[in-house]
């Protein structure tokens, strides 16, 4: 299983290396929010911010963002493959069904482990100040998540089969993830209905651990349930895709 | 262009005979054996039955049409003979292995052609992808990258194995596909619609590949098609569907002969009346019509028939000046098999 997840992984990732822009073109939207959004966060008080630290907490977001978006659009590639028949010639092999989702989402966690690594560092001229094994940790974190969020996309493109509804189905599911989970302005400024919809939402959880262990606070209760809940999605996602990949494409 | 049909030089006849030998001691075990195989879709408008329940038997080492048009049940069928598609009901099996119970031995067994898919991402490399799947079906780098060597000249891409899918000509691409359904060697290979979309030379030329498969290796083939033509030149067999269900099966010779005789057509120097009078005579046709100035008689065999009317009217003093043999189409077959026409059906 080891070997057929490696051949599938490195198909999909020389298709990508080979078609480099995408990993460009999925840092411009938390270059941007870096550029044009955080200077603002610098002048404001209170929730977390204390002026010099924003940046502290407002990078960790960017990268949660980076996952959600780029894990979450996933599976427009398997859409694509569908139509090429790349599916169904992998699937009529005796190939495990988890090789199969698992080689692909792997290429979508190096990528965004690459988009991570650079944002971060773009993110050091501004006056980012990461802790170095935490920020680590945290990008790790950030992969795990990626994993099962890009095999629930795989498997949601192979259920809808057309961009025309998987767009607005990811988008429709994404943003209010994204919203629910203070990934631009931390929970703690929300009034107490907003925060208590957020305390369901698993994210909040990644995030909070995240941003703790970004400035090196490893050892908190916040970072080991954070981590928990990651883990424990991720699991759940992956092994819902794979069934669903098992399953009739009908 | 190469054609590696029948005639290959390099093939001795002793290989044919034996062949032939093999395949009558397997008789007794059959390379696909479906029983009721169906399958129901729920749609929101309900339940959509693609296909009723479908019994047949593949011998080892046949080429068998499944004739029809679309939206007969054709490509649902094949589907889930290849695992890609779980039956609702019923049970086959697919080369030696249960198609339910041991599906990944299935697929270990077969190989799958698919409909012509999309234009390949641009990335996409001949050589590499043929790897990747003789991989995936546990074949080792090694292996896979040898029997690439061997397979691409056989198929007429050698020197394709850097280029990229989405460069090459649609006759290309089918030929890779093919080759994608190969790469490990299967014993029984699955086409669906294998020549839809390509022009008349590529598809003879592809038609030469397919029959080489079972000539040269003994592949046994299971094809989908709604082209006439091509299930006329390649079956052995064919399964004509309908509805989903099978309406008929048999030789396509034997379905065409079941349905009508041989329509033979005549001009004559004299009389037509009379050249008819002598044809009844010496042929006792079903039918006897006279056409502007052609005498047209359906007979059960036309071979046989053209010598004796060309006696009977030579001696009658009416020389024969043209005549003309036409077989029934499978077109005539569909239609008293179903009521309609194969080129009529409709888009699904």
């Amino acid at each position: 299983m080891l070997t057929e997840t490696w051949v599938v992984f490195a198909r999909q990732m020389k298709q990508q290396i080979r078609n480099p822009v995408w990993v460009f073109f999925g840092l411009t939207q938390p270059i941007l929010y870096l550029i044009l959004f955080g200077p603002l966060l610098k002048n404001i008080q209170g929730a977390g911010f204390d002026g010099k630290n924003s940046w502290n907490v407002f990078v960790p977001g960017l990268l949660l963002q980076l996952a959600i978006f780029g894990a979450g659009f996933a599976g427009f590639g398997i859409i694509q493959e569908l139509r090429e028949g790349v599916v169904d010639r992998q699937r009529v092999t005796p190939a495990h069904r988890s090789a199969l989702i698992m080689g692909r989402t792997l290429t979508n966690v190096v990528t965004i482990a690459v988009q991570a690594v650079l944002l971060t560092l773009v993110a050091l001229p501004f006056g980012t100040r990461p802790a170095l094994a935490g920020s680590i940790v945290a990008i790790i974190v950030i992969c795990v998540l990626s994993l099962g969020l890009a095999a629930a996309s795989y498997t949601m493109g192979l259920i809808l089969k057309d961009e025309d509804s998987f767009a607005p189905m990811v988008q429709g599911v994404s943003l209010p993830l994204l919203l629910l989970s203070g990934v631009l302005l931390p929970m703690a400024a929300a009034p107490t209905w907003l925060r208590h919809i957020s305390e369901v939402n698993p994210l909040t959880y990644i995030i909070d651990a995240v941003r703790k262990l970004f400035v090196g606070d490893v050892s908190s209760t916040t970072v080991v349930k954070g981590a928990i809940i990651g883990v424990a999605l991720t699991v759940f996602l992956g092994w819902w895709a794979t069934r669903r990949f098992q399953r009739d494409s009908a | 262009m190469c054609s590696p049909a029948s005639h290959t030089p390099n093939q001795p006849l002793d290989q044919l005979v034996k062949f032939d030998y093999f395949r009558r001691m397997t008789s007794a075990q059959p390379m696909i054996r479906s029983r009721g195989l169906a399958r129901t879709f729920t749609t929101k408008t309900g339940p959509v039955v693609a296909v009723k329940g479908v019994d047949f038997d593949v011998a080892d080492g046949e080429i068998v049409g499944l004739l029809g048009p679309n939206g007969a049940g054709k490509t649902t069928t094949l589907r889930m003979l290849t695992t890609l598609l779980t039956p609702t009901s019923g049970s086959a099996s697919v080369a030696g292995a249960d198609l339910i119970t041991k599906s990944r031995e299935v697929r270990r067994r077969i190989g799958y052609v698919a409909q012509i898919g999309a234009t390949p991402a641009p990335g996409t490399i001949l050589g590499e992808e043929l790897v990747t799947q003789g991989r995936l079906q546990g074949m080792s780098k090694s292996d896979a990258t040898a029997r690439l060597a061997q397979l691409l000249p056989s198929l007429d891409l050698s020197g394709f194995e850097r280029r990229a899918l989405s460069e090459m000509s649609g006759g290309q691409r089918r030929r890779f596909d093919i080759a994608l359904g190969l790469m490990h060697n299967p014993k029984l290979v699955f086409l669906d619609e294998p020549t839809t979309g390509l022009d008349p030379q590529s598809r003879a030329n592809l038609w030469d590949h397919i029959r080489s498969l079972r000539e040269d290796h003994g592949v046994t083939i299971m094809l989908t098609t709604h082209y006439l033509d091509e299930a006329d030149v390649l079956a052995d067999r064919l399964l004509v569907m309908d509805d989903g269900a099978i309406v008929a099966d048999d030789t396509p010779d034997a379905l065409k002969s079941r349905v009508s005789g041989d329509v033979v057509s005549v001009s004559v120097e004299g009389d037509l009346a009379v050249a008819e009078v002598v044809a009844k005579e010496a042929l006792e046709p079903r039918t006897s019509i006279i056409e502007g100035d052609r005498l047209v008689l359906t007979v059960d065999r036309g071979d046989t028939a053209v010598p004796t009317l060309l006696r009977a009217l030579d001696a009658a003093g009416l020389p024969l000046r043209s005549v003309q043999v036409n077989r029934p189409t499978l077109d005539d077959v569909f239609l008293t098999l179903t009521g309609r026409s194969l080129r009529e059906a409709p888009n699904d």
